[in-house]
């Protein structure tokens, strides 16, 4: 039985994460599908045709997928499911969004941020916001999945030659209507998808201290800025900055953590970072236990030192 | 307008979570027990839709066994006019969580359900759209801002990076993010106030059937341990540390 992935289309075309979940698509066996619907997409399926591993193209060109609205797209989703026997999209915003709609209207118990496929109907994925791995086994019929995309290399973008074909539209459901998105344009990178993110803690003494301090070496590193819950609960950094289980997960290459002590649900928030840092004054601060590199330091000295020797 | 809010009760998120002994599922013996953050900004912003005069009435709902009434009256405290416990001592799947509150949807009709947009145990994210299919009302998730005017819920939603604004026509379900709002702290009087706040208790049986499919966990383990750091003597011996790991050019 074939597996149809739910494609993601933004300004800039078909999304990488799309074709991360077709990877984690062909790992399930059977043929790979997808479906690509919006509007004017027709030159991102000759685009898509070329993808490895790809056989057919379902591609739903009408107004009302435009926005990705899961009102609309789930009726098509579910039309089309009955000729398949999994349906995947990658774990973000959109597939979040729309899979969990699909999977009500399928009867079906959805595995949502799979990292890992351990057979068709067996699965890891994080729980704790990675604090724990769960082994989960799906019961027979459907199945509806979500996947990490950070987890699954994306399929490759040529050596592919998938056969496109038309779908109907199912119509506007007429319950949402989309009025504006607003995509941020920051001259620093954005928090969950950073490859440097640096952080503070509740040390940094206030919302000034925190900003005027951390904000130089953020943007001499091109660095997102963090903060722990500690910080936000106190008013030094805005909620959106938090780091951790009831905040941004994230998974950058460095992850400097200046006065933070380490709770536990910070750490599940950084765990997947390829390196840590640590400064902090106290070396029982439990975040050294995690850290690749720790300085037991002054946060307040080691930042202007740090900046000086990335200028030499 | 009445206000349903879907409440969890789960590990606290100050908690070290830890498998149990035989690693087949997360110890909860002995551990701090909590509402779900996320379910707070659900309710925070139930209560001040309130407040503001757009809601007549807010009912906080949890699913689970009696221990969920310290949840409840947290709730009550916020300022939710009633609780509701659907009482089992089964853990329920998100599929069938959501088949429970569409029974009681129709029961109690409300025009707006709320929760959190995930919960911090088993980090699903599902049963708020799951609810919204089952009932077929529209959907948004994520929301960093909500207000209510002529029967339509204009909801900001925190999407990959950025936000969007949609329109939806009540009656809607709608997932809390964190930037929604910052849920009150709780001062005695509201305490007090809340333990004569109505707080029923439902067998979720008698809600009738909500027979769904459900996952087996099988096993929960500690993702590997990361291999032990350095401490190191300065600034210097970092920033060559971090080059020598190609982390810094």
């Amino acid at each position: 039985m074939s597996v149809l992935v739910i494609a993601e289309i933004d300004t800039h075309g078909l999304k990488t994460a799309t074709r991360s979940a077709i990877s984690a698509a062909a790992q399930l066996g059977g043929e790979v599908h997808v479906l690509l619907a919006g509007e004017n997409i027709q030159g991102i399926a000759l685009q898509a045709k070329e993808i490895k591993g790809l056989s057919k193209i379902l591609v739903a060109d009408s107004p009302e997928y435009a926005q990705g609205i899961a009102e609309n797209l789930s009726p098509l989703v579910r039309q089309l499911a009955a000729d398949y026997q999994t349906i995947v999209a990658a774990a973000t915003s959109f597939g979040k969004n729309l899979l969990p709609r699909v999977a009500a209207l399928l009867d079906v118990a959805m595995v949502s941020e799979v990292t890992q496929i351990l057979a068709p109907r067996r699965f890891v994925r994080p729980i704790y916001a990675g604090n724990l791995n769960a082994t989960v086994a799906a019961p027979v019929g459907q199945l509806v999945l979500t996947i990490r995309p950070t987890t699954f290399a994306p399929a490759e973008l040529q050596g592919g030659a998938a056969e496109v074909v038309a779908v109907a539209s199912t119509g506007d459901a007429g319950k949402a209507r989309f009025v504006s998105r607003e995509l941020a344009v920051s001259d620093r990178p954005e928090l969950a998808t950073a490859k440097v993110v640096i952080s503070g803690g509740r040390s940094l003494g206030s919302k000034e201290a925190f900003h005027a301090t951390l904000t130089p070496l953020a943007e001499q590193l091109g660095a997102a800025i963090g903060a722990t819950r500690a910080a936000v609960d106190s008013g030094m950094a805005p909620n959106d900055w938090q780091v951790g289980q009831t905040g941004t997960v994230i998974a950058p290459e460095l992850y400097i953590a200046f006065g933070v002590s380490g709770a536990a649900q910070h750490v599940g928030g950084i765990k997947d970072a390829k390196i840590i840092v640590a400064v902090n004054t106290d070396p029982d601060a439990p975040i050294f236990k995690v850290a690749d590199y720790g300085l037991v330091a002054d946060l307040f000295t080691v930042i202007p030192a740090l900046q000086s020797a990335l200028k030499g | 307008m009445k206000i349903l809010v879907q409440i969890k009760r789960v590990i606290d998120y100050q908690v070290t979570v830890r498998p149990t002994a035989d690693g087949r599922n997360v110890e909860t013996a002995g551990v701090k027990m909590s509402i779900n953050p996320f379910d707070e900004n659900a309710l925070e912003a139930a209560v001040r839709l309130k407040e503001a005069g757009l809601a007549t009435e807010v009912l906080a709902v949890a699913i689970g066994s009696a221990a969920n009434q310290d949840v409840l009256r947290h709730a009550l405290a916020m300022g939710a006019d009633r609780a509701l416990l659907l009482e089992t001592e089964h853990t329920l799947g998100s599929l069938q969580t959501a088949k429970a509150l569409k029974a009681l949807v129709a029961r109690e009709a409300p025009q707006l359900v709320l929760t959190g947009k995930q919960a911090i145990d088993d980090d699903a994210a599902e049963t708020a759209q799951m609810l919204a299919a089952l009932l077929d009302w529209p959907q948004a998730t994520f929301a960093s801002a909500i207000t209510l005017a002529d029967g339509v819920a204009t909801v900001v939603r925190e999407i990959d990076g950025g936000q969007e604004t949609l329109q939806l026509n009540l009656p809607a379900v709608i997932s809390a993010d964190l930037r929604l709002n910052d849920p009150r702290f709780i001062k005695l009087p509201a305490l007090m106030m809340a333990k004569k706040k109505p707080l029923e208790t439902l067998p979720l049986a008698e809600l009738g059937a909500v027979e769904a499919p459900a996952l087996t966990l099988e096993a929960v383990n500690e993702p590997p341990a990361r291999p032990a750091g350095r401490v190191l003597g300065n600034v210097d011996e970092l920033v060559a540390a971090l080059r020598a790991a190609k982390v810094l050019s």
